[in-house]
């Protein structure tokens, strides 16, 4: 239902005609509560490196001005750090919903991945990003409609890595029919409860035979039990051609872990950026939220400076967010508010062609909200 | 239009700066075969393939011949049974050909389904240890897609990588696969992709990784690159996280020049820079070995559906043949049909169905000979 309702209301906004049948009174969609529902819910807030401080903070503005129900308990991390802090894995198994800006992972630094850790202490086995065309953002590419669902856990992501003799490495990709088959069955449940046609499954098999013909035996066996839901395959260097010239075809894309970071990106590129996708991890129990694509880009040295991060991302996220903890019409809000400003294209940053910064952003965000 | 084919055009002539050739370097020709006169005819191997293969063989052919471009072609073809020696359907004379040869060119080959034998493209890659892929993305002026100002080389580690084909099923529902990384093919692909940006005018390498999460194995891939880089002053030399590499190539091609990779990622990113300029019916692409082997390749598939009714597009074979032909240093012949090629696609007259038109292959063959 809250889907719907942003969809009637984007309409309404890219409406210009005033004069058009189709009069939608703001507030006739209510949602029922429990009683009880409108208790504040505690959230983890790790606001990270670089830009993360920034685009965390416009977040934490903007919940404020809508007076939402939610109250932030900040952990810092930083992306140097050996492993995520004792503390902050208690903290979101005890709040179950986290916020996070993005952690900086050094290139060959020997430390292993932060975004990693917690997602595999957490079991947080699924990243979803939503690949969507803004109103308003013009880009190359229109009717992009994709939500790409990528396996979190395994794959060449295991880390498993070691030197035969000086000279040679090998690096181990691990897939498992267990998460392989959650994955799947999220993805194909993702698209039944939102009203998605086809699911693609993106892969390798032809030349990793077992591994990926492994994750594709899986998608298969739940593809059964959906039989409402289109099911295709398709091997990752075709997806991507795909994806750059006709990428109406597809809908939602369930992939392993490193394909997935490749297609997220890509579709997200096509969308209009990776400071606009909104998106989340997800797994039975806990979850986090963050910005859709590309969790370990924390923006340049010059950005952070300059303070002109795109906070959009984020925000997008923390309406999903907001959803997920049963807000939803503070989310409902919370969208229309930064969708409107983007449409306007007043106030962009420098990514989408403008050249505000976050602060400014923000204060326009809140303005609009009602 | 003509200043984008004016500067494609100095990029190339640069190519004269390396005149004897380094035999260790493996990537320029032998002297010997300098001295080929134009009277003396090269003799390269032609693999036709299959499905419209012999169609757009037959197109190269036909505009080399009007070009005056001395080739002996010596065909081979992929026979119906499994040769012994070679353990796969492309028999061991047409291995030794090319090795002889040293130059080839290859049409769409259709990999025959069935275990027990070697895949076509991998049995020639492993018996001619051909190690680069080198694929260059341009925009065709005249052919509109949604980006207009692309233009990259993709030089793409062919042999190990994820595409070591080692697998195994540790207990049943858990399957491993190793990827491998050596130095020394790392050194070799670098070593490669930074000669040919010197040699080809080029400004800037961006070496693409994950090295942020697969330190060791993209760390050492990274590790040759800067050794190499630092050999080459004068290019510029990046390192891009494959990711923001993604992002960058859909948002703005331009960023990038040469692009270095291993083999997983130079698969996807090749695929994808193809994509941006119009599909693999129109990208070249060479494959290069040790001792200056160099199989040029037209990478889109044999398309049964339309072989044999002259509607098959030459282009992606026509563009192979003139890399090979700039490989074997036949420059102004390689600039005369490539400027043909451009010219009859950017005029619009004749094309092909699958860039929007009615021309038949022989049609379009002729409009490029009488461009030249």
């Amino acid at each position: 239902m809250a889907r719907r309702s942003g969809s009637i209301l984007n309409r309404l906004l890219s409406n210009p005609n005033p004069s058009s049948p189709f009069t939608l009174p703001t507030r006739s969609i209510t949602y029922m509560p429990r009683p009880g529902d409108g208790a504040p819910r505690t959230v983890t807030l790790i606001p990270g490196d670089g830009i993360g401080p920034l685009v965390t903070g416009a977040v934490e503005q903007v919940m404020e001005a809508m007076h939402a129900p939610v109250h932030f308990e900040r952990y810092e991390v930083l992306g140097h750090m050996r492993k995520v802090p004792e503390e902050v894995i208690e903290s979101v198994k005890r709040n179950k919903v986290c916020l996070k800006g993005g952690l900086a992972t050094p290139v060959g630094g020997g430390v292993s991945s932060l975004n990693m850790q917690l997602r595999k202490e957490l079991d947080i086995f699924a990243s979803l990003v939503n690949c969507i065309n803004v109103p308003g953002l013009a880009t190359r590419h229109e009717n992009v409609d994709i939500v790409v669902i990528r396996e979190n856990t395994e794959g060449e992501y295991a880390g498993l890595e070691h030197e035969v003799f000086p000279g040679v490495v090998e690096s181990l990709k691990v897939i498992t029919k267990f998460c392989s088959e959650r994955i799947a069955r999220y993805a194909f449940e993702y698209a039944y409860l939102n009203n998605r046609k086809k699911v693609t499954a993106v892969h390798k098999a032809n030349i990793m035979k077992l591994a990926d013909g492994l994750f594709l035996e899986s998608c298969r066996e739940v593809a059964k039990s959906y039989p409402g839901i289109t099911y295709n395959e398709i091997i990752v260097d075709n997806c991507c051609m795909q994806l750059v010239a006709k990428p109406e075809q597809f809908d939602v894309m369930v992939t392993p872990n490193l394909y997935g970071n490749l297609v997220a990106n890509t579709a997200a590129g096509i969308a209009g950026g990776t400071g606009v996708m909104p998106g989340g991890n997800v797994g039975a129990e806990h979850a986090i939220f963050e910005q859709g694509a590309s969790a370990g880009n924390v923006g340049n040295d010059k950005i952070v400076e300059q303070k002109k991060a795109n906070p959009v991302a984020l925000l997008l996220s923390s309406a999903m967010m907001l959803r997920h903890l049963r807000f939803p019409t503070f989310a409902d809000r919370l969208e229309t508010a930064v969708k409107q400003v983007i449409q306007e294209g007043k106030f962009r940053t420098k990514d989408l062609g403008g050249d505000c910064t976050t602060q400014e952003v923000v204060d326009a965000v809140i303005k609009a909200l009602e | 239009m003509a200043a984008f084919l004016a500067r494609r055009l100095i990029g190339n002539q640069s190519s004269q700066i390396l005149g004897t050739s380094n035999s260790t370097s493996g990537a320029l020709i032998s002297v010997s075969r300098a001295f080929s006169s134009s009277t003396t005819p090269i003799k390269a191997t032609l693999f036709p393939g299959d499905g419209i293969g012999p169609e757009i063989a037959e197109s190269v052919k036909q505009v080399f011949t009007a070009a005056d471009v001395a080739i002996d072609w010596d065909e081979h073809y992929v026979s119906t049974e499994i040769d012994p020696r070679t353990n796969s359907f492309l028999t061991w004379e047409s291995l030794q050909s090319v090795l002889d040869n040293k130059v080839g060119l290859k049409g769409p080959m259709a990999t025959p389904i069935g275990k027990g034998h070697r895949s076509l493209n991998l049995t020639l890659r492993k018996e001619l240890n051909l190690y680069a892929n080198v694929r260059p993305c341009y925009s065709l002026p005249g052919y509109k897609t949604r980006y207009d100002d692309v233009d990259l080389i993709t030089i793409r580690e062919n042999t190990e990588g994820e595409y070591s084909g080692l697998e195994h099923q540790v207990v049943k529902g858990v399957v491993e696969s190793i990827k491998i990384i050596t130095r020394k093919a790392s050194m070799r692909v670098a070593e490669y992709a930074f000669l040919y940006a010197k040699t080809h005018g080029r400004k800037k390498v961006s070496a693409i990784h994950k090295a942020n999460i697969m330190q060791k194995t993209d760390g050492l891939f990274l590790q040759c690159c800067d050794e190499v880089a630092e050999k080459y002053p004068e290019i510029e030399y990046e390192k891009v996280v494959i990711d923001n590499c993604c992002m960058m190539l859909v948002k703005n091609p331009a960023l990038f020049d040469v692009l270095v990779m291993p083999n997983l990622y130079g698969d996807i990113i090749s695929d994808l820079c193809a994509g941006l300029v119009g599909g693999l019916g129109l990208t070249p692409s060479c494959n290069i070995g040790e001792d200056g082997i160099a199989l040029a390749e037209a990478v889109h598939g044999s398309a049964p559906d339309i072989a044999g009714k002259n509607l098959a597009n030459p282009t992606a074979l026509l563009l192979s043949g003139v890399m090979m032909l700039r490989h074997l240093k036949l420059n102004k012949q390689a600039e005369q049909i490539h400027s043909a090629i451009i010219n009859t696609i950017a005029e619009g007259k004749y094309r092909t169905a699958d860039l929007g038109g009615t021309s038949t292959t022989t049609e379009f063959t002729k409009a490029i000979c009488d461009h030249l």
